[in-house]
């Protein structure tokens, strides 16, 4: 249940768009088509899956203060928590690299369909955000870890892929000529932000 | 020093090529810390530093990076760059930097950097790449602080923490806009910005 719980806040509540703003870039630049931002958000949705159990063992048992105790008692006032962002920085785009290596192996046909938006990925701020907020968060295990990951990645996609149904639809209407194109696209957005903050309070369980 | 190529790099980000108006990079941060201007300003000088550092190491060591792993060799002094800035913050004003909480670490992922990096640093020598920095920097920090000032001063009616809006303004029944310190109107204020800045460089519009 507080993983069902946290797994719907991190959707709807935190969404990583609307609430904090991150992964903005690709988000406004790839919406202009509903396909493509599908392909986007699985590619980040995935990508959060996977680096987020890693980031946070790694954080748990290297980084944080206290952490390298398992090594020895020696090493328990060691505190390492200064190299979390370039452990996560180097996690994601090794990451990356690994998952683009392996998809263009086993599933060239996924491959072609995803293929600029994978290496654009480890430059998304959304997958950097989730790990910095997963470390703010302090989490009890890997596994809840995940499912905020999980959601998160959910909430990113059910963004840009309902921000590009809107831009689809009002490609032939009539608007100012300097709000053109980006313009719009930001108060789009905003409004979309609007309405998201009415899931605000949202309580299961 | 400063010939016609190098005067543009300055000076083009400020407006005609304003990285968040023209560009639409680094946006993320731009809408999360406007909330008041304070951390705005403190942000916009972190990734001025970080930009111009950036782009001069990149610039001197741009002819013995493999085009292959490039991307990690940037990512990796960003990396860097942004921790000092980030270790420095909680050095000197802790309670910025909790108020900035991980966006100073997501300078590292900040488009504006990976972008003028590519763009820019790898194409050029230190000097002119410095300047390059330096510019859009500025650029993003000027939207920066416009955003803020508007949200700040209609959000709750202050400056830097100073309050401008007089007392007998709120005896007279004004209110603060509370939606103005939400999230979403800080799209909508840069929204307001591009329309500006568009309707004036008509170059600049859309089809």
């Amino acid at each position: 249940m507080e993983e069902l719980n946290l797994f719907v806040k991190s959707i709807f509540i935190d969404n990583m768009i609307f609430a904090y703003f991150l992964g903005m870039c690709s988000f406004l630049a790839v919406s202009k088509n509903v396909k493509t931002a599908l392909g986007l958000g699985v590619a980040v949705t995935f990508m959060l899956v996977v680096t987020m159990p890693i980031n946070y063992l790694l954080d748990r048992y290297v980084l944080q203060p206290g952490a390298l105790s398992w090594l020895s008692p020696g090493m328990a006032d060691v505190d390492l928590s200064f190299l979390g962002l370039i452990m996560f920085i180097a996690v994601i785009a090794s990451g990356t690299q690994l998952v683009e290596m392996a998809v263009e192996k086993f599933s060239p046909s996924l491959y072609a369909s995803l293929g600029i938006f994978l290496p654009l990925i480890a430059v998304n701020c959304a997958i950097l955000g989730g790990a910095l907020f997963m470390q703010q968060k302090d989490f009890p295990s890997a596994w809840t870890a995940t499912v905020y990951g999980f959601g998160s990645g959910i909430g990113w996609l059910l963004a840009i892929v309902g921000l590009a149904a809107i831009r689809e639809k009002i490609a032939y209407s009539n608007i100012p000529a300097p709000l053109r194109g980006v313009g719009i696209t930001f108060i789009i957005t905003g409004l979309m932000g609007i309405a998201f903050m009415s899931f605000l309070g949202i309580k299961l369980g | 020093m400063l010939n016609k190529k190098n005067k543009e790099a300055l000076f083009n980000p400020l407006s005609k090529d304003n990285p968040v108006l023209v560009q639409i990079l680094g946006i993320c941060s731009t809408l999360a810390v406007t909330v008041s201007l304070e951390p705005a300003i403190v942000m916009g000088i972190s990734v001025i530093c970080v930009l111009a550092f950036s782009n001069v190491i990149i610039s001197l060591i741009r002819n013995t990076i493999p085009t292959t792993i490039r991307i990690i060799v940037q990512l990796v002094v960003v990396a860097a760059l942004v921790i000092i800035v980030q270790q420095v913050l909680i050095a000197y004003n802790y309670e910025v930097s909790k108020q900035l909480s991980v966006f100073i670490g997501l300078i590292i992922t900040n488009c504006i950097l990976m972008g003028r990096l590519e763009a820019f640093a790898l194409n050029n020598k230190p000097w002119p790449s410095f300047l390059d920095g330096i510019g859009n920097g500025l650029g993003y920090t000027i939207i920066l602080v416009i955003v803020a000032f508007f949200r700040e001063l209609l959000g709750s009616g202050t400056l830097l923490g100073y309050q401008v809006i007089p007392q007998w303004c709120y005896d007279h029944g004004y209110e603060n806009n509370g939606l103005m310190i939400l999230p979403p109107m800080a799209l909508i204020t840069v929204a307001c910005i591009i329309w500006v800045h568009r309707a004036r460089n008509t170059e600049l519009q859309e089809n």
